[in-house]
């Protein structure tokens, strides 16, 4: 079987409207989560380990077999934070960190059964760790700025965020994406 | 290679966009040029959402307290907060200058200077780098914010503008990692650098030698062209001897991250570090004793060491027995000779200082000459 007629057989007909303007759904979904990453915090000061853009990222890469698609939207998810980063982070700190997670858990999504909630707990637990070492790693390396880096806290913040993750991809599940990979 | 790069596509799209973004990175870095036409469209299109969201929650939470449980209490008391918060201000400024030790002169400087000019804004959205202290405030250049303007409440500093935009403005908190504040203490007027980035807030740069307490506030010190000087930081926590400087921690005043509405300063007045009272001390303690003047109203010389005393007495030995210090003709003093009264009280000294007599000039005598005895020398008109 070749790749094209695989590709057609894994897409579903577009079902509902949300298939229709996918690209702008993308673009909704990523606006939501860099909002609720910027003001949740002020709402709930609780939240403020709260990673929504980097669950999306991870979310696309589980979903969808295609790498360059997944590390694409990674791209664009990370340089939209950028943005709004302080000037002295310059831009492409989180772009290039989330191009890495959306190809990783795109690559992962074809050896695992994603649809497994112990293995997407596993994965985004994992993924929230790689994500805030290779940011620090970045900003210690390319920018020279030394900031403190606690793994405790992080092994913390990563085990909210998994806990989040799972009710998340729920709620994106039943959004049926079209062109995900279907079981 | 066509087959090679159609086999491995996807790692090679992957290089292509991890190398580009990392070359993106590198000119910023290089020619220190923010990409600011990318952050205005990313700001301007989230922060009218997080606008939205804030006003829809605000009034709600307004509408509900205003006119179902407490009326119009809500709106009187922002009013009263606006109002205490810029007489708290008022009054850090007056303190600051009434505490100096000469009320004429402060009273010179309140004429000649005025208070630093702020506008307040509101606290809308943070930053979306955990690790980066940074908010987002509901004024931009449209109200006369410019980058690089300091940013405080009246219980200290906040943090500093980093980027402007139309209707909005990004601050960088004090807290933030690399975030540096020229500070100095009360007391011994010890300079030091703000950081805290590790943890909690420390002082950094202070010598061994110098000498602060716990409890001691800490002012700006204006060195970091940022913070007007004198707005208070905040108070020592601890010290303790570190390796070739001290380790001083410190509790900020301002608590930057958690506050709702600051004061961005457009136009900073430096003020004099206050020297007695305490900004915000509670307690109360007697006005310290007045100072013992001389007879001419002058402070009196205190005698300070044990080099101060020596010299005291032998200025005294010189004065009993007519001998001037330093001229030829003045023959030399007994030294173990004792005092002929008591050294003179510090008062007495500065009210009756020992004046030197006129110090004659010794007669120049030309090499080999035979020199005069000790009698014919004072003799020896002046020439």
């Amino acid at each position: 079987m070749t790749g094209t007629s695989e590709h057609i057989r894994r897409r579903r007909p577009r079902e509902n409207w949300f298939g229709r303007f996918q690209v702008a759904a993308l673009v909704l979904l990523t606006l939501i989560a860099i909002i609720g990453k910027f003001y949740l915090p002020r709402l709930i000061p609780s939240t403020v380990w709260l990673e929504l853009p980097l669950l999306l990222t991870v979310y696309f890469g589980l979903k969808r077999p295609s790498p360059i698609l997944a590390l694409l939207f990674g791209a664009f998810v990370g340089l939209a934070e950028d943005s709004l980063a302080p000037e002295n982070l310059p831009i492409g700190m989180y772009g290039i960190t989330k191009t890495l997670v959306g190809y990783f858990a795109a690559t992962v999504s074809v050896k695992f059964n994603v649809e497994n909630s112990g293995i997407r707990l596993v994965l985004c637990f994992f993924f929230f760790i790689f994500h805030a070492f290779f940011y620090w790693l970045m900003r210690r390396a390319l920018l020279g700025q030394v900031v403190p880096l606690d793994p405790q806290e992080i092994l913390i913040h990563g085990a909210f965020n998994a806990a989040v993750a799972l009710p998340l991809f729920m709620i994106l599940d039943r959004m049926k994406l079209p062109g995900e990979l279907t079981a | 290679m066509e087959a090679l790069l159609s086999r491995y596509r996807n790692l090679t799209v992957l290089l292509v966009v991890v190398v580009g973004q990392l070359l993106y990175l590198a000119y910023q870095v290089k020619t220190a040029r923010d990409e600011r036409l990318i952050r205005v469209w990313a700001v301007s299109a989230v922060t009218p959402m997080a606008g939205v969201v804030e006003a829809i929650r605000h009034n709600t939470i307004g509408f509900l307290q205003d006119y179902f449980i407490l009326l119009d209490v809500r709106d009187q008391n922002r009013k009263l907060k606006a109002d205490n918060d810029k007489l708290r201000m008022e009054n850090v400024y007056f303190r600051n200058q009434l505490s100096t030790a000469e009320h004429a002169r402060a009273l010179t400087l309140f004429q000649a200077q005025s208070p630093s000019k702020t506008v307040a804004a509101r606290v809308i959205g943070n930053s979306t780098v955990a690790s980066a202290k940074a908010v987002f405030i509901d004024r931009g250049y449209t109200s006369g914010i410019e980058k690089g303007m300091a940013v405080v409440t009246p219980d200290g500093i906040v943090g500093k503008v980093v980027a402007v935009y139309p209707l909005v403005a990004q601050v960088l908190l004090v807290t933030d990692a690399t975030f540096k504040v020229g500070v100095e203490s009360q007391k011994g007027h010890v300079h030091g650098v703000l950081n805290c980035g590790n943890g909690p807030c420390t002082v950094e740069q202070i010598q061994e030698e110098e000498k602060v307490t716990p409890g001691e506030w800490f002012f700006t010190s204006g060195e970091d062209r940022i913070f007007p000087k004198g707005f208070p930081v905040g108070t020592v926590i601890s010290v303790q001897p570190g390796q070739g400087m001290k380790e001083v921690k410190l509790n900020l005043s301002g608590a930057p991250g958690g506050v709702e509405e600051v004061l961005v300063v457009l136009q900073g007045v430096h003020q004099p570090i206050p020297v007695g009272a305490v900004v915000e001390d509670a307690s109360k303690a007697l006005p310290p004793p007045p100072t013992e003047l001389g007879s001419d109203g002058k402070q009196p010389k205190m005698t300070q060491t044990e080099a101060d005393k020596v010299v005291q007495k032998y200025e005294q030995i010189g004065k009993d027995q007519n001998h001037v210090y330093g001229a030829l003709a003045s023959g030399l003093p007994n030294f173990n000779a004792k005092p002929a009264a008591n050294p003179p009280t510090p008062a007495a000294q500065v009210t009756s200082p020992p004046a030197p007599a006129p110090v004659k000039a010794a007669p120049v005598l030309p090499l080999g000459a035979p020199r005069p005895k000790p009698e014919e020398r004072k003799t020896t008109p002046p020439q």
